[in-house]
């Protein structure tokens, strides 16, 4: 019998394993980065009722006088001053608190609260106001007619009517004269695995006051605090169980 | 029973006092589309509304419409739901101002939308749990269900038909007043609100302004074309309207006790009956005052009581007590802030905390009383086009 000298194929077994390698790096590589971005969605992805955005406010860590919140808000969505305070629409805005008995003051900011029964979305006639199935309140500008009906029921005076011609508008952020507007949860950001600019602004003055995740997931930071801390929504009477809550008022 | 039969004749409408009529309201429509324009072009920031008050004047006027609208159908349906002859020969003219009032009353409510060039939207996406949406529907039936019934009154061979449709008719306006009262009812948010009251009130002061409208369109159009309109006739309206307006105050003297027993109504209340400014005085003068106690005493005083001149001044003081009602409901209850943290004081950017004010403009005033404009014109249209109105009404054909 004649031997025959295997072949050497130690450099095709070494291709093999680092194309394997490379393959399984590719192939799981995106659903590592899926998670580290936490539920970030292609935009061919329809939102999912898995996620329920929601925002803590720790209002003890709210510094009085502190508007980096409002201005990031204005900034991102194009939002101007004309002057005139009564018709300018104001999607986040810093409401200061002061006990009647104990004299306490209290600084926070008041937006959307996104609530799970919105009556915005309620007695909106042409069904422009809706809720996505992630837990974001919007209106969609095509649809509404400007009658206002969700500014007289919001019980949060969350939005605002443009009452004038705007123009530069920002392309993330549709809006238009003759219709109702209010807090996105910045859905652009969000969408892209970003935070909202509001909360993004806090922690970058180093107060950390909003928490923004999903509430939906236990491990999420804005779940494990929620669970530890007391927190409470603002008129919790009216059950609307909103996605923004509030500790220390 | 009448002791003839009744004739309906078109007013002649040839005079120069049908054409500066005509002119005057075509003038009102104009004015009214022309301020809608303005208003438009340049965004709501020309009005006095603003994200505080975000109904203002014209839709007091538009409300004030619809209600009456539905109100002044209450003629007919007396006559055909509830079988008084007396009044038949009123019910024509009953269910045409029942139209022009409401379609007067929906072109502001349209006009004011801040984008009124999507009202195909509005007619094509419904969301059936927006009672706003409802309404759309009740108001659209309303006017084809008193088109038919009008059809059925007029059309001889249809006759035999007019008490089934008119009967359905009254049952529709009843469930479109509901309907208009829960707008403001089913708005848990505001502490003016959230009251299921808010529905029969409603209901109560559109019989109170539809008739007080009807009685005042009787009138200046018979005296106007010279027919003889019988004193019994005028008299039985005064009586009916006597009732709806202490009726309308029954229910507002309920709504407030009701309010003041609570502790989270107080400040509400405060403000609307000592010191709202004024809201107050509006409320006080205008609705009390002017709407309630002296209409009362105009139709209830003997000596006074009979005079044309008492009912036409308490019907017009009831229309300015009327508006005077919604613009509290409406304008009032805005002003008054939001309660989101009781037992303490808040302030912001936004004006939370803060008692609103509200002023409004020239185009507002204009568009809302346009509303009226339409109304009258087109009822004076309709009355020279078809028979709407008896060639008389006496005494003799009242008396059954």
């Amino acid at each position: 019998m004649s031997t025959t000298k295997r072949p050497d194929n130690r450099g095709r077994r070494r291709f093999l394993t680092a194309a394997g390698g490379v393959t399984a790096v590719a192939t799981i590589a995106p659903g590592v980065r899926l998670i580290q971005r936490v539920l970030a969605k292609e935009d061919d992805q329809a939102v999912s009722s898995a996620v329920r955005w929601g925002m803590l406010i720790n209002t003890n860590k709210c510094a009085t006088g502190c508007n980096d919140c409002v201005t990031a808000c204005n900034s991102e969505h194009g939002l101007r001053d004309t002057g005139r305070p009564d018709t300018d629409p104001q999607w986040i805005r810093k409401v200061k608190l002061v006990d009647d008995q104990t004299g306490k003051e209290t600084s926070l900011p008041m937006m959307c609260q996104h609530c799970e029964k919105p009556p915005c979305v309620d007695v909106c006639p042409t069904g422009a106001s809706f809720r996505r199935t992630d837990g974001v309140v919007l209106v969609d500008k095509h649809i509404c007619i400007g009658c206002r009906y969700c500014m007289m029921a919001c019980p949060y005076k969350a939005r605002s009517f443009v009452h004038q011609t705007l123009t530069d508008q920002r392309p993330w952020s549709p809006r238009g004269k003759g219709t109702v507007e209010a807090c996105t949860f910045c859905v652009h950001r969000v969408d892209r695995g970003q935070q909202p600019a509001c909360v993004e602004a806090c922690a970058g003055a180093d107060h950390g006051a909003l928490v923004f995740g999903n509430l939906n997931d236990p491990k999420s930071e804005i779940s494990k605090r929620a669970k530890a801390v007391s927190s409470r929504q603002i008129r919790a009477d009216l059950d609307l169980n909103t996605g923004v809550r509030y500790e220390g008022v | 029973m009448s002791s003839k039969k009744t004739v309906f004749l078109t007013i002649e409408g040839k005079s120069l006092g049908f054409y500066f009529l005509l002119g005057v309201f075509a003038l009102m429509v104009l004015a009214g589309l022309g301020a809608s324009y303005y208003m438009e072009h340049h965004g709501h920031v020309v009005t006095g509304m603003n994200n505080q008050i975000v109904w203002g004047m014209p839709h007091v006027f538009a409300v004030f419409l619809i209600v009456a609208a539905s109100g002044a159908l209450n003629v007919a349906s007396i006559s055909s739901a509830f079988g008084k002859v007396a009044y038949k020969p009123l019910a024509r003219l009953s269910a045409l101002l029942a139209i022009t009032l409401l379609v007067g009353g929906l072109v502001v409510l349209v006009l004011d939308l801040g984008r009124p060039d999507r009202l195909i939207v509005a007619m094509t996406r419904y969301n059936f749990k927006s009672i706003f949406a409802w309404n759309i529907y009740l108001y659209i039936g309303f006017i084809g269900v008193v088109a038919a019934y009008l059809w059925m009154m007029f059309e001889q061979r249809m006759n035999r038909f007019t008490s089934a449709v008119g009967t359905f008719a009254f049952v529709w306006r009843f469930i479109l007043t509901t309907g208009t009262g829960s707008i403001f009812g089913f708005i848990v948010a505001r502490q003016a609100y959230d009251a299921a009251l808010l529905a029969p009130t409603f209901v109560i002061m559109s019989l109170s302004f539809g008739t007080a409208v009807f009685i005042l369109m009787l009138h200046f159009i018979y005296s106007m074309t010279g027919r003889e309109l019988g004193d019994l006739l005028v008299g039985r309206l005064r009586n009916l309207l006597s009732i709806f307006v202490a009726a309308v105050f029954y229910m507002t003297l309920i709504f407030h006790l009701t309010n003041l027993y609570g502790t989270q109504h107080h400040g509400v209340e405060r403000f609307l009956l000592l010191e709202g400014g004024v809201f107050t005085q509006v409320f006080w003068i205008g609705q009390i005052g002017i709407g309630t106690l002296a209409p009362l005493a105009l139709f209830w005083l003997p000596g006074i009581n009979k005079s044309r001149g008492s009912i036409l001044l308490g019907s017009l003081m009831v229309v300015i007590g009327g508006l005077s009602q919604i613009f509290v409901i409406i304008i009032g209850a805005q002003a008054y802030p939001l309660t989101l943290f009781p037992g303490k004081t808040v302030s912001s950017s936004f004006f939370d905390g803060a008692i609103n004010t509200y002023s409004p403009s020239l185009p507002e005033w204009v568009l809302g009383i346009s509303g009226f404009g339409i109304a009258l014109l087109a009822t004076l249209i309709a009355i020279r086009v078809l028979p709407f109105l008896p060639q008389r009404l006496t005494d003799a054909q009242t008396e059954s």
